[in-house]
């Protein structure tokens, strides 16, 4: 089932480009119902996944490079556990919702629709990848569909954003690859569940430096202050599903990484640079926030918040507890929800307005109304408010990461606070006020695309804040393990 | 006599069934939208009803509701329980009580609204949050119902959101109780790393057992801070003027029982172990407290408007409740509690139904409305002298409790408590002669003005929407605003008198004691120690500067002799400094947001951010744009060509790796 979830969407890519010229438009259906079967297919592994059994499920492998030749196996391998379940389920859903806002792409839509599908292929094959050399040729095959879709498709300095997305990642995961191999040899293995299990205790390189070559990666797809300035330009120059893409799971994949490999594979590592970690967290989430504030252009805002609101995810790691690495897990999905509804609803704006200058706009609630209220429950989930999801992954990164980190927790709690000031200045400041004659012309969000992209993403939204253990159950099972490993040597 | 946990529960989820109707069913019917919602509060009242006499058959002991589990993830526990008690079930007797009534007043005032079922969807949406927080019995879930208490503050202050000023008061209003809740939600997270639970009861057992004074400092505090921001005390308390911009039902109940009463019974709800937490924390509570009652009657003094006047009152008032409690005064603090929201809901009605007649909540253009609205002025009367404390009436016997406490424990204290007394009979009956005597200055004209606090427009045009639309002469004509402000309809003098009635008795259930047994059942045993005595040196000096104040505002306001503004030019430095509300919020908003945080830090960071970590980023990629250019005719802009280019990338890569491997292979394994 995973390997399906994994090549559907290739081969709706492939789909795609084989449509000939006169259906290019159809491009669209073609996506809708490539990435439906895939979203179909993550909402069975979520379901299907049961909790109360340890360790992977769904999985599948067979040798890809075998052992006679090179000494070592090189895998394919499939799986997942409580981390990445709820990482399959959130790709699949924003897929959709992606698709779904490039409706009215025309501009290449057979290249475009085939790109973005690709790039649910190679997420996917991130999230469920157990073998570390796999891992790492999905983590680039990424940057591909990636650099394509905002230089193809972007506006504004796409290019430049677009290359410095590529040279910012491209930098990280060289060191990665360092890393991995530099394990890989020592432990005569790249598979993630064995690594775990025994995690190497020396290497030709200390393991120290190994693991900040591994976690610079992660960081900086995050990301985490000061390797974070790629994210609101590669934002602010992609198209809105791209921008949905980037900040509802590709930066996911940091965290991901941070819990699966860093923390799993060198504990002890982790352990000692904790402090460090739970700084830049502490200092990302503030940082973030008071530079969100400043921001004038809409889709800047909503992508430097993703800078805050990430940090919230390195607190919970860097934390090490079993309530803190789940509060860091909850906060990837969640986060993914609120923030992709946040850019769905900024490319609602952008589509009827053709402005993304918070100054030029006002009132906008008078003439788009379930626009404006979409916009608010994003904003109110955005800002930690309770009964939706926001609330219960901060809540629980806190909880879990005070008694490790007074200092880093505090300031986290207070980027509540300013996350509160930039949510509802914005409100009030697009939405609010007295009707502007120059906005009386626009539509309200009331096309089938952009009201089940919205709809899906606030039930998401208000389910898992309201019914937390729809999501909690898988997770506390995907981090009991982690939390043993992280915990066994503090 | 017991009640079954279902009926206490529907208490909850009847506001919670109409909001969702109202949102799903009725927005274009806004007469079934209403009724629905009063429907609703009116089947909660009866259960609150119900509950209140369960409660008062146990003693005000809670009663036994088992939790249930709603989540766990590993130690976090979460378990959704009822705790009704002396206190809640009175807290929730109270709520319904007044939502019931500002409900059925909001018939007659929202009229004509174009906003009306969102209104009404609003309103239950609040009562059901206001009553979650009230009955739950653990921490978290209080928290959580604490924050939808701001959420639906907020949007029922900025309800009029097309008013620019409303809907900057309506985020205002969340952001600096937010900013309290920043010490709050520290103390919930505190409290867990340190006990494990939730559950209040439990924290207040450990309170007084486990924890150490360090715990209890900074919890206690960070209760206070969450109290500071939705009580209004200072210095948080600036939201709470500008939120009378929202309709004024709402403030006739947000600010009266409920939103802001919560920071009053949060550290009620906590009382054993605020009780427990050293003598500095208390004295801390109690100054903030008093100082906050003493600042708030100063501003309340000059305001102009009527509905600024009642906001600063109740700032002060709930300063009265907050030293009560810092000066142990539990049952002081919970009985003023309870007084005040009878008589303050009844005063905001009062203004509200002035400004219905007069279209303006200005004072200098009010006068002489006692002959055209009788029932308005006997009953703002009414409230006035119960929040004077004049005897016989509620709020006689509340203040009197909390001036005893004062006066047993701090001195200094009990003299602010007292010259409080008098400012407050000062500003009520200055408003009441303001408003009421004289001769009718004209009220405002109905056309939609923008310069005032008032809520002219929307009565003026129903549409509300599209003030442009409506002019002045048709409507102006048609009610004759300014000639003969009529009595307001029926259903919005019906809760004022009802309210007039707990106004003057509710304070009747003092002497007997009865009160305060009741809500000390919510107490650990051995804090119980409540027996009503009155001091004969209080009630005569609190008594006598209640009378004071009525006298010189009268003097000032009735016979004008001496001639206020006289008196205004000669202190006129004090004036310009109190009438501008100490200038606090120039430096909070000004200095401190505006000009430190968003000029100050904001920039710098976002400087910094620009040309140094970017800055740096973009050096090395010159370097690196230099090599770029001479691949540059590599991009032809074909995707055959890139996808080729890429598939030859990646065998080299793989080749590379290969290699690479092979050279570490040897290393490591010989």
């Amino acid at each position: 089932m995973l390997s399906a979830f994994l090549v559907v969407p290739l081969i709706g890519a492939i789909v795609s480009m084989l449509l000939p010229a006169e259906q290019a438009r159809n491009a669209r259906v073609v996506a809708l119902v490539f990435s439906g079967i895939a979203c179909a297919l993550s909402v069975a592994i979520f379901v299907g996944f049961d909790p109360d059994t340890a360790g992977y499920q769904f999985v599948q492998r067979f040798d890809w490079i075998s052992e006679d030749v090179t000494g070592f196996a090189i895998q394919y391998t499939v799986g997942v556990d409580g981390i990445s379940a709820p990482m399959v389920i959130l790709l699949g859903i924003l897929t959709v919702v992606a698709v779904l806002v490039s409706w009215n792409i025309d501009v290449k839509p057979k290249q475009y629709f085939a790109w973005l599908l690709f790039l649910e292929t190679a997420v996917a094959g991130v999230f469920i990848s157990l073998d570390l050399i796999q891992f790492f040729l999905f983590w680039e095959l990424e940057l591909l569909p990636m650099f394509m879709l905002i230089s193809q498709w972007g506006s504004g300095r796409r290019l430049y954003s677009a290359t410095k997305f590529l040279v910012y990642t491209l930098a990280g995961s060289a060191f990665m690859l360092l890393g991995f191999l530099v394990i890989g040899f020592q432990a005569g293995t790249f598979d993630m569940a064995e690594l775990a299990e025994n995690p190497v205790t020396d290497a030709v390189i200390p393991l120290g430096i190994v693991f900040w070559a591994i976690t610079l990666a992660f960081l900086v797809k995050l990301p985490v202050f000061p390797v974070h300035t790629w994210l609101p330009d590669a934002h602010t120059d992609a198209p809105t599903a791209v921008s949905v893409m980037l900040a509802g799971v590709l930066l996911k994949m940091g965290g991901y990484g941070l819990l699966r490999i860093s923390l799993s594979l060198l504990p002890e590592q982790a352990q000692d640079f904790k402090v460090v970690l739970a700084g830049l967290a502490g200092f990302s989430v503030i940082w973030g926030a008071v530079i969100t504030l400043r921001q004038t252009d809409l889709k800047r805002l909503v992508a430097y918040s993703s800078v805050s609101h990430m940090g919230y995810v390195l607190l919970g790691a860097s934390a090490m507890t079993p309530v803190g690495l789940s509060g860091a897990a909850l906060q990837m999905f969640t986060h993914g929800t609120i923030t992709g509804l946040l850019f769905v609803m900024v490319g609602v704006v952008y589509e009827r307005t053709h402005t993304r200058e918070i100054a030029k706009m006002s009132g906008l609630m008078h003439h788009m109304p379930i626009a404006g209220v979409v916009f608010m429950i994003a904003g109110l989930a955005s800002l930690g408010l309770p009964s939706m999801s926001g609330f219960v992954a901060e809540l629980t990164t806190f909880l879990g990461s005070l008694q490790a980190h007074p200092a880093a927790t505090i300031a986290a709690i207070f980027g509540v606070v300013l996350s509160a000031g930039y949510i509802l200045w914005t409100v009030q400041r697009v939405f609010h006020g007295p009707p502007d004659p120059a906005w009386a012309h626009l539509e309200d969000a009331k096309t089938w695309p952009e009201l089940v992209a919205m709809g899906v993403l606030v039930v998401a939204i208000m389910a898992v804040g309201i019914y937390p253990p729809i999501l909690t159950d898988a997770i506390q099972s995907g981090i009991a393990p982690i939390a043993a490993i992280v915990g066994s040597v503090a | 006599m017991d009640i079954p946990e279902a009926a206490v529960w529907a208490i909850y989820f009847a506001p919670i069934i109409s909001f969702l109707v109202i949102v799903a069913a009725l927005r274009r019917q806004p007469e079934l939208a209403g009724r629905i919602s009063i429907l609703a509060i009116f089947i909660a009242w009866l259960l609150a009803v119900w509950t209140l006499v369960v409660a008062i058959d146990h003693e005000g002991e809670a009663l036994a509701f088992a939790p249930h589990h709603w989540m766990s993830i590993f130690d976090f526990d979460v378990e959704i329980g009822l705790r009704i008690d002396g206190l809640s079930a009175m807290m929730v007797f109270v709520v319904t009580s007044i939502s019931l009534l500002v409900q059925i007043y909001s018939t007659g005032y929202m009229h004509g609204d174009h906003g009306y079922p969102r209104f009404f969807a609003f309103m239950s949406l609040f009562t059901a949050a206001m009553l979650g927080l009230v009955m739950n019995h653990s921490l978290l879930m209080l928290f959580v119902h604490w924050e939808l208490v701001g959420l639906t503050s907020y949007l029922l202050i900025g309800f009029w959101f097309h008013r620019p000023s409303a809907a900057a008061a309506a985020k205002k209003a969340f952001i600096v109780t937010r900013f309290g809740d920043f010490g709050f939600m520290l103390a919930v997270v505190l409290i867990w790393t340190k006990t494990g639970t939730f559950d209040i009861a439990e924290i207040n057992e450990m309170a007084h057992e486990t924890l150490s004074a360090a715990v209890l400092t900074g919890f206690t505090l960070g209760l206070l801070s969450g109290a500071a921001g939705k009580s209004a005390q200072f210095p948080l308390h600036f939201w709470l003027p500008d939120a009378m911009e929202g309709p004024t039902p709402v403030s006739s109940i947000v600010h009266s029982a409920t939103m802001v009463a919560a920071g009053v019974y949060l550290l009620a709800r906590f009382f054993p172990t605020v009780e427990a937490a050293p003598a500095e924390v208390h004295t801390v509570i109690a100054y903030v407290g008093g100082f906050t009652a003493i600042f708030a009657a100063s501003m309340g003094i000059v305001a102009t408007d009527i509905k600024r006047v009642l906001a600063y009152s109740t700032i002060s008032q709930l300063g009265y409740m907050v030293m009560a409690i810092g000066l142990g005064g539990y049952v002081a603090a919970v009985f003023h509690l309870f007084t005040h929201a009878f008589f303050k809901s009844l005063l905001f009605q009062g203004a509200g139904s002035v400004s219905h007649a007069t279209n303006t909540f200005e004072m200098p253009l009010m006068g002489g409305l006692k002959k055209f609205m009788p029932v308005t002025f006997w009953t703002f009367v009414i409230g006035s002298l119960s929040l004077s404390g004049v005897f016989p009436l509620a709020g006689f016997w509340s203040k009197d409790e909390i001036l005893l406490d004062a006066w047993k424990h701090d001195k200094f204290l009990w003299v602010i408590g007292t010259v409080v007394a008098f400012m407050t009979a000062l500003y009520m009956f200055r408003a009441i002669f303001m408003t009421f005597f004289g001769e009718y200055r004209g009220g405002a004209a109905p056309e939609p003005g923008h310069g005032g606090h008032g809520e002219e427009d929307v009565h003026a045009t129903p549409a509300g929407h599209e003030p442009a639309t409506e002019t002045s002469d048709a409507h102006g004509g048609d009610h004759g605003w300014l000639a003969h402000p009529h009595e307001s309809p029926r259903s919005m003098l019906l809760p004022l008198v009802v309210l007039a009635i707990p106004a003057i008795v509710a304070g009747f259930v003092a002497p007997s004691s009865f009160f305060g047994e009741f809500v000390e059942g919510a107490l650990n045993p051995e804090l119980r120690e409540f027996h009503f005595h009155a001091d004969i040196m209080v009630v005569t000096f609190s008594t006598l500067s209640a009378l004071a104040g009525i006298g010189v505002a009268a003097a000032l306001y009735y016979t004008r002799k001496p001639n206020p503004t006289d008196i205004q030019y000669a202190i006129a430095p004090v004036h310009r400094l109190v009438s501008h509300l100490y200038y606090w919020n120039e430096l909070a908003e000004d200095v401190i947001v505006r000009g430190i945080l968003y000029r100050g830090i904001g920039r710098a960071a976002a400087a910094f951010d620009k040309y140094v970590v970017d800055g740096a980023v973009n050096g090395v990629a010159t370097v690196t744009r230099i090599a770029g250019d001479v691949f540059r005719r590599s991009e032809t802009g074909q995707l055959q060509a890139y996808t080729s280019a890429y598939i030859v990338g990646v065998v080299f890569a793989a080749g590379a790796l290969f290699v690479l491997a092979g050279g570490l292979l040897d290393r490591v394994m010989p």
